[in-house]
C-alpha cells in the first residue's frame, strides 16, 4: 500500500488522525495533515482505507 | 437477511459516490447505479464557495475523484438526467426521460435545495448576457463534462441574482464577480460569510445582509460570532444585520439593489442569495417514505425496507442524543455513508456520529466539533482571540457539548479527543 495526502485539499479536520494515528498525524500551527508512513504495514490498511474514505477534503489516496 | 444483489444510489455527490465506495469496500459483488440530475463527474462542494470561487483552483481540481477511480469502482453512472417519482415499496425509481430504474437496494442522497427570496425567480428562463459570462474556458472545466443540456435552477431568474450550490453556480458568480463592483450577500450563515470573504478577496465592495444580529450566531453563539462578525468588518465589508430584505429591485429583468425592512436600498450589481436550504426531497412526493425535515430514517439510516438515506437529505435518529437529527456538512456525508453501506450489507450499526464542519473566511480557519450552541457557556482554553488564534469549550449544564477552533485545527481535535470521546465516531 502507498498513500499520498494532498496538502492543499486537506482542510485539517483531523478525522485521519482519529482513524489511523500511528499513520497520520497533523502539523501544530495550521492543522494540515502529516503522513508519518506512507508504506504502512498490512495491520493498518483496514484503518488508512476508512481514513481515506472518509476525508472530507478528499484529500488521501491510496494505491495498492 | 440476505445482501442486495443490486444498490441503486440516487444523487452521486459526496454521500452517494461514498456509499457507492464503501459497498465496494465492504464486499458488494452486484450491480451499482448511481444517478445524478447534474452533468458533471462527481465534484466536491465547500472548494466552490472558496479556492474555485476566488479562481485559485481551476474547476477541475474540485473532482472528487479520477476517472481511473471512478472506472475502479465497477459502476453504471447514469449523469444529467434527475429521479422525478419513487415507490418506496417497489424501489423503483423514475427519471425524467421516462427510464424506470429498480434495485433490491436503494439509497436516497439527494442533498438540498437553496432557499429563494420572493421575486428572485423572476422571468423562467433568463440568462446572464453574454457579456457577463467571462473568459470561455471558465464555463465548461476540463474533465468534468458530461451530457450537455442540463442546467442547475441557480441560472434562471433576475439577471445578476445567485445562489450557490453547486459547479455552474459557482463558474456564472464568478464570471459575473469578476466584472462586478457591488456585491449583496444576503444571508448571515456560514455560505453568506465564505461568500462576502472571497469576494473581498476578489476585490468588489461587498454588504452582508442578514436576519441575525453577527455571522454564524445560530452556530457558534455571541462570543465567537461576534469575533467572526469584527473580522469581517475589519475587512471592510458593510454590514446590516438584524434586518430583513423587503425585495429585490431591479430594472429590465436585472438586479438593480436590494430594499431592506428598514427602508434603506443597497445598489447593487451583482447579489447572492444564501439564506439556507431545504432537503431535496420533492421528487419524493407520493413515495410511501415519511418526509419531515428530510427523509426521515431509524437509527440505521433506513427509511423503509430496502430504503436507505445519507447525507445533507437524511434526518435520523441519534441514539447518542437521544433525538433525530440532519446535519449539512461534508463530514457527515462520508461518515454516514460508510455506515448506510454496513447496514446494506446486513450490519445493524446505528450511526452516531460527532458533528463536525469546518470554514475558512479570510486568514480565518474554524473548525467547530460536537454541537456548538447559541445557549451554551464558553470558555477559551488555549491561545487568545486577540492574537487571531484559540481553542474554546462550549458547555451546557456544565457538560461540554462542543469544542471550537479558530486557527487551531490540531488543538481543536485533541480537544474533541478529550471532551467529546463518549460518542463513537463512525467506523466501518
Ligand atoms: C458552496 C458550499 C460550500 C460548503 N462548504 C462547506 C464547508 O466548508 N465545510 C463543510 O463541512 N461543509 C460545507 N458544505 C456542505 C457540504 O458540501 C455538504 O454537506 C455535502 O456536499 C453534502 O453531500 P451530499 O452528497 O449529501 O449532497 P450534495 O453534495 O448536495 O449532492 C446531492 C446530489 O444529488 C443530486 N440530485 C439532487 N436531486 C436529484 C434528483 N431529483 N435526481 C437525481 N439527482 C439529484 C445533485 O445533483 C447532487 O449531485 C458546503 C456546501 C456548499 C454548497
Ligand atoms: S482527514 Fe483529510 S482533511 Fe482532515 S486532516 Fe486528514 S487529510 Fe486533512
Amino acid at each position: 500500500m502507498k498513500i499520498t495526502v494532498d496538502e492543499d485539499k486537506c482542510c485539517g479536520a483531523g478525522s485521519c488522525v482519529l482513524i489511523a494515528p500511528e499513520v497520520f498525524d497533523q502539523r501544530e500551527d495550521d492543522g494540515i495533515v502529516i503522513l508519518l508512513d506512507a508504506e504502512p504495514g498490512a495491520g493498518q490498511h483496514a484503518a488508512v482505507r476508512e481514513a481515506a474514505a472518509v476525508c472530507p477534503g478528499a484529500a488521501i489516496e491510496v494505491s495498492e | 437477511m440476505t445482501p442486495p444483489r443490486s444498490v441503486l444510489i440516487v444523487g452521486a455527490s459526496a454521500a452517494g459516490l461514498s456509499t457507492a465506495e464503501a459497498l465496494r469496500r465492504q464486499g458488494h459483488q452486484g450491480r451499482l447505479t448511481l444517478l445524478d440530475a447534474e452533468p458533471h463527474l462527481p465534484y466536491d462542494r465547500p472548494p466552490l464557495s472558496k479556492q474555485v470561487l476566488a479562481g485559485d483552483w481551476e474547476p477541475g481540481r474540485a473532482q472528487l475523484r479520477s476517472q481511473a477511480q471512478l472506472d475502479a469502482l465497477d459502476a453504471e453512472f447514469v449523469r444529467g438526467e434527475a429521479a422525478v417519482a419513487f415507490d418506496a415499496g417497489a424501489r423503483e425509481v423514475r427519471t425524467a426521460t421516462g427510464r424506470v430504474l429498480r434495485a433490491d437496494a436503494v439509497v436516497i442522497a439527494t442533498g438540498l435545495t437553496p432557499h429563494r427570496l420572493p421575486g428572485q425567480q423572476g422571468q423562467a428562463g433568463m440568462r446572464e448576457p453574454a457579456g457577463m459570462q467571462g473568459p470561455a474556458g471558465m464555463r465548461e472545466p476540463a474533465g468534468m463534462q458530461g451530457p450537455a443540456g442540463m442546467r442547475g435552477p441557480g441560472q434562471q431568474g433576475l439577471a445578476g441574482v445567485h445562489e450557490l450550490r453547486g459547479l455552474d453556480d459557482a463558474l456564472t458568480l464568478r464570471a459575473h464577480l469578476t466584472a462586478a463592483r457591488r456585491l449583496v450577500v444576503v444571508g448571515e450563515g456560514v455560505l453568506g460569510g465564505e461568500l462576502a470573504a472571497t469576494a473581498r478577496k476578489l476585490g468588489l465592495d461587498v454588504t452582508l445582509v442578514g436576519l441575525g444580529q453577527a455571522i454564524l450566531a445560530d452556530q457558534l453563539g455571541g462570543r465567537v460570532s461576534g469575533l467572526l462578525t469584527r473580522a469581517h468588518a475589519e475587512r471592510g465589508v458593510e454590514l446590516r444585520l438584524g434586518v430583513a430584505v423587503e425585495e429585490l429591485t431591479s430594472a429590465g429583468g436585472r438586479v438593480t439593489g436590494v430594499r431592506l425592512a428598514t427602508g434603506e436600498v443597497l445598489p447593487a450589481d451583482a447579489v447572492v442569495v444564501a439564506i439556507g436550504s431545504r432537503p431535496a426531497t420533492g421528487w419524493l412526493a407520493g413515495s410511501g417514505l415519511s418526509l419531515g425535515d428530510g427523509v426521515e430514517c431509524d437509527a440505521r439510516c433506513r427509511a423503509a425496507e430496502g430504503v436507505y438515506a445519507v447525507g445533507d437529505v437524511a434526518s435520523w435518529q441519534h441514539e447518542g442524543l437521544g433525538r433525530r437529527l440532519r446535519l449539512e456538512n461534508r463530514t457527515n456525508a462520508t461518515e454516514q455513508a460508510q455506515v448506510v453501506a454496513a447496514n446494506i450489507l446486513g450490519a445493524d450499526r446505528p450511526y452516531t456520529p460527532i458533528p463536525y464542519f469546518w470554514t475558512d473566511q479570510y486568514d480565518i480557519k474554524i473548525q467547530a466539533h460536537g454541537l456548538p450552541s447559541a445557549t451554551a457557556e464558553v470558555s477559551i482554553v488555549e491561545g487568545d482571540p486577540e492574537q487571531g488564534r484559540f481553542a474554546a469549550v462550549y458547555r451546557e449544564d456544565g457538560r461540554v457539548t462542543g469544542v471550537l477552533g479558530w486557527n487551531m485545527p490540531k488543538q481543536a481535535r485533541v480537544l474533541r479527543q478529550q471532551h467529546l470521546a463518549t460518542q463513537p465516531v463512525a467506523t466501518a
